[in-house]
């Protein structure tokens, strides 16, 4: 595959077999496959990116499987992306979310593909941005992407998706679990899944409560920021955006993200989850806080490319050799940890400005 | 790798097993499930752009769905995928398999290094 305009071509009209090894090459890690990322990329930014995460066990493969169902009702083709960990000792993984997601296995317009972490941290895989791109320049008018089961701080997930579905169940612990910063902070629509176990309703009142004593303390709510852009004018979009919403029936009269209780087994409130997931989308569209956050996104993405290549360059013989030998310094105490910094940094600046062919 | 349990029967330990061992040996599997007909089976090896498909069964339909999935594969022009069958096989049949595609077969007792050693030597890509 090394027709770059053919490979191109079978992309955009969605050959699943030139989806699958274009996403293994991604992922892989084949430097050949730039060539072709960069000739989709005018074709890319049309699709919907929905994130769901929640903790493991959550039901997060088995929501998705009804939206997916959901999304086909309403003539949308959908692409999955699905995460699970590699093992950090073995780098061998079981991806196990495909199993409840059968029911659409002979569905020409979805397409399922797992993915492991591969070492990354954050709940997603590195390949997974740009596994984005092909599912969007393939056509899919829908890309969900359920991360691996999180615990309280795996947020990557904000920097990629238009959308992001918390799902939460009951049980899991006390109200101050919903106090916390990080994971619960970054819904855009929570569901509340399992709720017809015990101790939904209590669930569903603490985010409430957590969202309400947010706004009170002055946040705006992230649904409706680019999340940090309030130093850049976000407020006025954010009003913007609360006008869109309620327009879109996304969220209550504050711009508060809903919080809606499914039992996904059953398919239970299925329905009203995506209205909202859908609601939410075209409010961001219509205020212009789509653009806001995937500028935000792109600003971020950029910077882990640069972070990216500037670590390749340590990959060297040479530069692995100054890396060990500073590492034997810093052990043995001959210098401190930032003495040897500056010294790599210094080392690998000067080659930068004097490659060796 | 994918591995797969197609037709009836509902008893999925070996297929577990197999996947847990491939997964220590640090391969990436992709359990399906359950009750897989060979059409959901070859479209998801199709999507996940899977190396290996492991097919475990314990049914007795064997002579059926194994080729079936050969059958599948060849009309979806895949041609580079190794395909294994495990579970509970007659020794008779195991020619007739082989014969429809399938790489080899691993019945009951077979040491899971067995399995993985075989993978590794004949992966076609």
């Amino acid at each position: 595959m090394s027709d770059v305009p053919e490979t191109v071509r079978r992309i955009r009209s969605g050959d699943p077999r030139t989806l699958a090894r274009t996403i293994s090459r991604i992922d892989d890690g084949d430097p050949s496959v730039a060539q072709v990322l960069r000739a989709l990329h005018t074709h890319t930014g049309r699709a919907h990116v929905i994130g769901v995460t929640g903790p493991p066990g959550s039901g997060k493969s088995t929501l998705v499987d009804k939206f997916v169902g959901e999304f086909r009702r309403r003539g949308l083709s959908v692409g999955v992306l699905a995460v699970d960990p590699s093992s950090p000792f073995t780098g061998g993984a079981i991806l196990g979310d495909r199993i409840r997601m059968q029911s659409h296995a002979l569905d020409e317009g979805v397409y399922i593909r797992s993915l492991a972490t591969r070492g990354h941290l954050g709940g997603l895989s590195g390949a997974v941005m740009e596994a984005v791109r092909v599912l969007d320049a393939a056509g899919f008018d829908r890309i969900l992407i359920e991360t691996v089961g999180v615990g309280q701080s795996e947020v990557d997930i904000v920097r990629l998706a238009d959308t992001v579905v918390l799902v939460s169940v009951p049980g899991l612990g006390d109200d101050i679990q919903v106090l916390k910063a990080g994971i619960m902070e970054i819904g855009d629509v929570f569901v509340v899944n399992k709720s017809d176990r015990d101790g939904a309703d209590r669930v569903v009142r603490e985010i409430r409560s957590m969202l309400e004593t947010a706004l009170v303390n002055g946040v705006t709510p992230r649904a409706l920021s680019g999340a940090g852009v309030a130093d850049r004018g976000g407020h006025h979009i954010a009003s913007a955006a609360r006008e869109s919403a309620n327009a879109h029936g996304y969220g209550d009269a504050h711009g508060l993200p809903p919080v809606l209780k499914t039992t996904a087994e059953t398919g239970e409130g299925v329905m009203p989850v995506v209205d909202a997931v859908e609601a939410h989308r075209a409010a961001l569209e219509e205020s212009g806080l789509l653009r806001e956050r995937r500028l935000r996104n792109a600003a971020y993405e950029l910077r882990d490319a640069l972070g990216k290549r500037l670590l390749a360059r340590l990959d060297s013989p040479d530069a692995l050799a100054r890396l060990d030998a500073l590492a034997r310094d810093v052990v043995e105490r001959r210098r401190d940890v930032y003495d040897a910094v500056d010294a790599l940094h210094e080392a690998l600046s000067l080659e930068e400005k004097h490659p060796r062919r | 790798m994918l591995v797969a349990k197609p037709g009836l029967d509902g008893h999925d330990r070996g297929a577990k097993v197999i996947a847990r061992a491939l997964r220590d040996a640090g391969m990436e599997v992709v359990y399906t499930g359950l009750r897989q007909t060979p059409e959901q089976i070859v479209q998801a090896a199709v999507q996940e752009d899977a190396d290996v498909i492991a097919l475990s069964i314990l049914s007795g339909a064997h002579n059926h769905l194994f080729p079936r999935v050969m059958e599948l594969l060849a009309q979806k022009g895949v041609n580079d995928v190794l395909v294994i069958g495990g579970g509970v096989i007659p020794e008779d049949d195991i020619p007739f398999l082989k014969k429809a595609g399938i790489a080899e077969i691993f019945g009951p007792g077979t040491p899971t290094k067995a399995t993985i050693d075989f993978i590794r030597a004949n992966l076609k890509r």
